[in-house]
């Protein structure tokens, strides 16, 4: 039953029982990762233990925390976060936004989608070094171009399919109420398109931070966690270039959790109804 | 009620042929002639295939036919559609999960520009009638089959149309919830004087609750009677032990039966 699962989930036990064989794979990853770096004496700049990274991240944290200090690490985490989260608002914006307009004449959508579904597979991340050129390297909004870019043309896609692809008879109905134009897209159109929207949404969110790492590795400021990876790898300190991927794993991962989360809160239905099945 | 002379809706030598000219030609409708007077209940019976929601959807102008002229309350479906003067209950139930039970009720509401509290009353008085009140706050997974449809009955009710299309609305109730509902939808009848139209796969439901009964046979589709029902209202349980009624059931069973037959004779497929 859909109350059922929903309600054994939301218990404190419930959630902790599935998520814990989740916790315990991770858990197992990282000590055997530890021990076959010991076992088999792996040089640091090959692969650091678990161990090395963790207390290079403490040492980021206290240096941050502490006045008068600054921690590059955390700095260039801030700098690419708000590359990609603009990116990403700018592009899934502009997404939703030309879905609208072209969904209101048929043609239009029609004509334009081949185009949108042929961008989508061209590898957006090449243009890197000509926005470089056009915004500046040292400019977030280069990174921001990208990002926007590399989420636009998904968003649109999907938007345009959720607001296309309605239910024939749920259109007879708006129909048979004589609807108006206006209506039949706040009331049918747009509701039939948000679980499309944020099924785009959640590729997004981990693009935009893929595609804002990226592009630094093309260059940009000393404090953005693509560049900062490239100079502690070229300087041989493994410890704080995979600390740095650290921070851009767990960037994206709440990146995609937050967009998950706004998913279920703005659509129950549509959560329930993926619970139950 | 309405003059019983008027005509809400008027067939004239209607056909519907759809993907005419290609391999997938099929007349779904052939010559038919109807009348219904307002404040009418008529139902349509006929097996599967035969082109009942077909016709629905003619007469609520969601389809056009292919020639014949067809009019509803003296005006073009189109015009009446406009005018909104059909409640449609679909076959499907039709109800938009992203909206609660009585949201769903109140779409019709919103799109007419309907107040906000006399919405909710509405939808209330709506839901309390198919006997869902309790249920007003749920959302459409979390009803059955035919709880679902009764929101949409509740839905298509809640404007006060003139004209009500009804394909199968009972169809997914077990009989005990049909009889009421049955029951329920000749006293809304009774005190609003609509026109209804409709389709059912049930014999009995059909004579018990119109006082004409349309049986269409299939392939193509065509009316090969229309029954009379003189049985007096109001009806109630007992009706359906009047020997007037028992001998309803059977004369349509037998006309049924023919137009089965008919169908069958045709291209040896039928229910
Ligand atoms: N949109 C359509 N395109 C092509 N053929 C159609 C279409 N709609 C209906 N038909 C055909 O028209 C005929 C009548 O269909 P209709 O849905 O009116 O039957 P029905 O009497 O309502 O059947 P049931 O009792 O199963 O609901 C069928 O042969 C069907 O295949
Ligand atoms: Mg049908």
């Amino acid at each position: 039953m859909a109350q059922a699962g929903a309600s054994a989930a939301a218990s404190p036990r419930g959630r902790l029982g599935y998520y814990f064989p989740t916790l315990a794979i991770a858990v197992g990853v990282i000590l055997a990762w530890e021990i076959l770096v010991l076992a088999f004496d792996i040089q640091q700049f090959l692969l650091p233990k678990p161990s090395a990274i963790f207390s290079e991240f403490m040492h980021q944290v206290s240096l941050w925390l502490a006045p008068g200090e600054r921690s590059i690490l955390f700095e260039s985490s801030g700098a690419t976060f708000w590359e990609a989260f603009g990116g990403f608002i700018i592009g899934c914006g502009g997404g939703v936004l030309v879905a609208l307009i072209t969904s209101r004449w048929t043609i239009v959508s029609e004509a334009t989608m081949p185009f949108a579904i042929a961008a989508n597979s061209v590898p957006i991340i090449a243009f890197a070094p000509i926005m470089n050129n056009w915004f500046g390297i040292t400019n977030p909004a280069s990174k921001m171009a990208i990002v926007a870019i590399i989420v636009f043309f998904p968003t649109m896609i999907n938007t345009v399919r959720g607001l296309t692809l309605v239910d024939a008879s749920q259109l007879e109905l708006m129909r048979s109420y004589a609807a108006a134009p206006r209506d039949i897209l706040l009331k049918l159109r747009i509701p039939n398109a948000l679980p499309y929207m944020f099924s785009a949404f959640r590729v997004a969110s981990a693009l935009s931070l893929i595609g804002a790492v990226v592009a630094e590795f093309f260059g940009g400021p000393r404090a953005t966690l693509g560049v900062y990876i490239t100079q502690e790898a070229s300087a041989f300190d493994f410890a704080k270039a995979w600390t740095a991927i650290m921070m851009a794993s767990i960037i994206g991962i709440s990146f995609y959790l937050v967009v998950l989360y706004v998913e279920r809160r703005l659509m129950p239905w549509h959560a329930s109804l993926r619970d139950s099945g | 009620m309405a003059d019983s002379r008027d005509i809400a809706i008027s067939a004239q030598d209607i056909n519907k042929i759809f993907n005419p000219g290609s391999d997938e030609e099929v007349v779904a409708l052939q010559d038919i002639n109807l009348e219904i007077e307002a404040g009418e209940f008529i139902s349509l019976i006929g097996p599967s295939g035969c082109g009942k929601s077909t016709l629905m959807r003619l007469i609520g102008d969601l389809l056009q036919p292919s020639s014949g002229e067809l009019l509803v309350n003296g005006k073009s479906p189109r015009q009446s559609r406009l005018d909104r003067d059909y409640g449609m209950v679909f076959q499907a139930a039709t109800l938009y999960e992203w909206r609660s039970v009585t949201k769903n009720v109140q779409l019709p509401l919103e799109v007419m520009g309907y107040a906000g509290d006399e919405r909710q009353q509405r939808a209330q008085a709506m839901l309390d009638m198919v006997e869902l009140g309790a249920f007003a706050k749920h959302f459409p997974w979390q009803l059955s089959g035919g709880m679902q449809q009764r929101v949409s009955i509740a839905r298509a009710l809640a404007f006060d149309p003139s004209v009500l299309l009804m394909d199968e609305p009972f169809g997914a109730l077990d009989e005990f919830t049909r009889e009421r509902m049955n029951l329920q939808l000749l006293k809304i009848w009774n005190q609003t004087g609509k026109t209804i139209i409709f389709v059912t796969h049930s014999i009995s439901e059909a004579v018990f609750l119109s006082n004409r009964i349309v049986v269409m046979s299939p392939r193509p589709g065509r009316i090969t009677e229309i029954v009379d029902n003189t049985l007096p209202y109001p009806r109630d349980f007992n009706t359906r032990s009047d020997p007037a009624y028992i001998q309803l059931v059977a004369r349509v069973r037998d006309l049924l039966r023919d137009a089965i037959g008919s169908g069958a004779a045709n291209d040896g497929e039928a229910e």
